[in-house]
């Protein structure tokens, strides 16, 4: 199998309302990607790019739109959609560029603007709902997680608090993120007591609504060689998406996670992972989320998850640190884009460049994943130095 | 980079300007069923990976990418979409069997325009926001502009185009699921209504309904499943901008056929692709385009393209047919699923099953796809008989 480096990042504020356009934005993540590692637009061969609902931006075929914004003007240029999952599908994508041998440079942009949706992104989501079971019953997004977070809630026996926690956590390291939302560190009783949306669902629990874009590059192995001597290889990439009719599955269990976690674990030949992968970036839209996730992933034993996130397990300095980025809660959740900066996450805490947020320990394996649709598709990334 | 990629199986459903009897999804199901009989009967279970190519707008569904797996047999397979035409789809299928991770990948694509109250007004969505959609108009002025201006660079003349249409309705004759095959006059095309100036309402090409599923397959397995086997042995895709007033050779020539054939003729060692290649599915969403995407891929000089089809160089009978299935005038536009039904004819005349319509003695076909205004995005195959 032909290796596949990531040599650049890059990744633009993550904020409530950009004054910037979405082409714009995702001309700035591509403009600092390529700038990081001293490339123009010439070298690159492809773009892989994504972003999610069309309907946020009021354009039919956004991906047509956005082209000229990431850089794939007159270029082969491929836009890939999984809904949420998309951020972290595009560098899967971007990896099948490369690794099939058809091209070796490929920039992978992700872009979403989700203020120009009045009065509020929410109100679109109705419309991924089946229009003839679901449609009618005018479901919104929050309904169906705190379904899913109160079962697993209901499960294991875990709490309220227990799942604040991960709000509190991954909004502390965001802190350190230079692209994050937010400036103040929270408590469980903030969490506890903010707004309720949909039981168990309250305000904090929730990552914000942001606007941003996430660049990466990736590179065949001879390019990589010539360009840095510090290049992050994509180990193993899986994804898997589960049947549409949700309420048919018991939502305790993430499977897609499982399946897709396991086909990148086979691909990057890792048995044990919560003793192999150094750092975790689940992706986290709601506290409970990453500790779901984490279970499928396998980095975390089901219905002991709650204990290790409160001895400390998952902190920075912890063994196996948990969204040290910040994730969506911590840094903000521009969909497509919130994905793609988990990636850029793992490049700059495995190159050691992540300033003040930096996993102690020279890590040197890692993982990110993200999910979408209607609870139903994840896809993972494994990289290593 | 060395692994060949064939297409092992091939099904469709639908193929009506309305299918009250089908809901997309069934039809998808259908189809996928045919796929499957079609590659030896292999179960779902056995498939390593799907990619579907869809629209959330043309679908009135956010995130479309929800419904793809169930009625493909991929409830908790690797599955993913690809907001393009569906030849990129089958891009990203062909590009997942050469990483060595899948072997079998299948590709879908569909089209329930019939569903749509107003597909003109989607498509005035699709344009820019600022710049162009305040005009309120009707979307076709794009390819208004566009057949004048080549017609003007190329010397190519209206009723050149119009001949497009004759051709194409006529070979649709022969082709059973084709929807609009028809024997037409000159005048009846050059003396229609007009959308918008030059292009006739019978330059456009129809609506259709429809579903194809095509399965990809690895070398070494390609031969187990089939005994007949289409080797993919190049792809191309390319997008020049979707803004009317930056592409960089202006309206009247269409750059991204040219880089989409230059990719997949250099992937599939072409250098006169006139002469290796012996008959193409061309995209003819408009008249025009077919005599424009002719030259930009290479098969013939600028200004030819109409010259030589007047002289029957490409009707079934002649030097190179093109559209011999009846293209999109003829048999009726799929949209998002466009290219796999280039893709199909093509496969169909290369296995030798193209019925009435069969081209003798066929080794290696031309299937080419764009995208639609307001877009600049094409993506081309050289299919062929031989690995």
């Amino acid at each position: 199998m032909r290796k596949v480096a990531i040599v650049g990042a890059g990744m633009t504020k993550f904020v409530r309302r950009a004054l910037e356009t979405p082409k714009e934005l995702s001309y700035e993540a591509a403009k600092i990607t390529l700038d990081s590692c001293g490339l123009t637009l010439e070298d690159v061969e492809c773009i892989a790019h994504g972003t999610a609902p069309d309907a946020f931006d009021g354009l039919h075929q956004n991906g047509e739109y956005m082209v000229d914004g990431c850089g794939g003007w007159n270029k082969p240029t491929m836009r890939v959609y999984v809904g949420g999952g998309t951020g972290i599908h595009a560098v899967v994508h971007g990896w099948h560029h490369v690794a099939s041998g058809l091209f070796d440079t490929c920039l992978v942009v992700c872009e979403e603007k989700m203020s120009s949706a009045l009065p509020h992104a929410q109100a679109f989501f109705l419309t991924i709902f089946d229009s003839i079971t679901e449609r009618p019953l005018e479901p919104n997004l929050l309904w169906i997680f705190a379904l899913e977070m109160n079962r697993y809630m209901e499960r294991y026996g875990y709490t309220k608090e227990d799942m604040a926690l991960v709000a509190v956590k991954n909004k502390l390291n965001g802190l350190k993120h230079p692209a994050s939302q937010f400036t103040e560190e929270v408590t469980v009783e903030d969490v506890v007591n903010s707004e309720m949306m949909a039981y168990p669902v309250s305000r904090l629990d929730v990552s914000p609504v942001s606007d941003g874009a996430a660049a990466l590059l990736l590179v065949s192995e001879r390019v990589a060689r010539r360009l840095t001597d510090k290049p992050v290889w994509i180990e193993g990439v899986g994804w898997s998406l589960d049947t549409a009719y949700w309420a048919t599955r018991d939502l305790y269990y993430p499977r897609y996670t499982d399946t897709a976690a396991r086909m990148a674990y086979e691909m990057a030949g890792i048995r044990e992972p919560d003793k192999e992968i150094h750092i975790a970036e689940p992706y986290d839209p709601f506290g409970y989320k990453a500790l779901h996730h984490m279970e499928g992933l396998q980095l975390s034993p089901r219905g002991k998850t709650v204990q290790l996130l409160h001895d400390g397990h998952f902190d920075i300095d912890g063994n196996l640190p948990m969204c040290p980025s910040g994730g969506l809660l911590g840094v903000g959740n521009p969909i497509a884009a919130a994905g793609t900066m988990k990636v850029c996450e793992l490049f700059w805490q495995l190159r050691g460049e992540a300033d003040g947020r930096q996993v102690p320990g020279n890590p040197r394996l890692g993982v990110a994943q993200s999910w979408g649709d209607l609870m139903q598709v994840s896809s993972v990334v494994v990289t290593g130095i | 980079m060395d692994k060949k990629v064939a297409i092992v199986g091939l099904g469709y459903s639908g193929f009506g300007s309305t299918t009250p009897d089908l809901s997309y999804r069934e039809m998808i199901f259908e189809a996928a069923t045919k796929c499957y009989q079609d590659a030896g009967g292999i179960h779902p279970q056995s498939i390593d990976s799907f990619v579907a190519s869809s629209e959330d707008f043309m679908e009135g569904i956010s995130i479309a990418d929800e419904y793809v797996p169930d009625q493909l047999g991929a409830v908790l397979k690797p599955v993913h979409s690809i907001t393009g035409d569906s030849l990129q789809g089958l891009a990203s299928a062909m590009m997942q069997i050469k990483t060595g991770q899948q072997s079998i990948v299948a590709a879908s694509a569909f089209s329930k325009v019939s569903n749509l109250s107003n597909h003109d007004g989607l498509v005035t969505y699709a344009t820019d926001p600022f710049y162009i959609r305040p005009f309120n108009e009707n979307p076709y002025f794009i390819a208004g502009l566009e057949m004048n201006r080549y017609l003007h660079e190329t010397g190519t003349t209206r009723e050149q185009c119009a001949k497009v249409v004759i051709k194409n309705r006529s070979n649709a004759l022969n082709n059973p699921s084709a929807l609009y095959g028809a024997r037409i006059e000159l005048e009846d095309v050059t003396e229609a209504p007009v959308l918008s100036y030059p292009l006739g309402i019978y330059d456009m090409s129809g609506h259709l309904d429809g579903s194809i599923v095509v399965l990809l397959a690895s070398e070494e397995r390609a031969r187990e499943l089939t005994d007949k086997p289409i080797w993919i042995k190049g792809i191309g895709w390319a997008t020049d901008t979707p803004n009317l007033d930056s592409r960089i050779d202006g309206m009247g020539s269409a750059v991204y056929a040219r880089l989409a054939a230059q990719k997949a003729y250099r992937m599939a060692g072409i250098n006169n692709p006139f002469n290796e290649i012996d008959f193409a599915e061309i995209d003819d969403t408009f008249s025009y385009k077919e005599l424009q995407h002719l030259e930009a891929l290479n098969l013939c000089g600028p200004g030819e393209a109409g010259k030589l089809l007047e002289l029957g160089c490409f009707a079934p009978d002649g030097d190179f047919p093109v559209n011999v299935s009846g293209g999109s005038l003829g048999g009726g536009y799929l949209h998002e699923a466009n290219g796999l039904q280039r893709l199909m004819e093509t496969v169909l005349q290369l296995r030798g099953e193209a019925g009435k319509r069969q081209l003798h003695d066929v080794e290696t076909g031309l299937a080419f796809a764009w995208r639609g205004i307001p877009t600049a995005t094409g993506a081309a195959v050289i299919l062929s008989t031989r690995p």
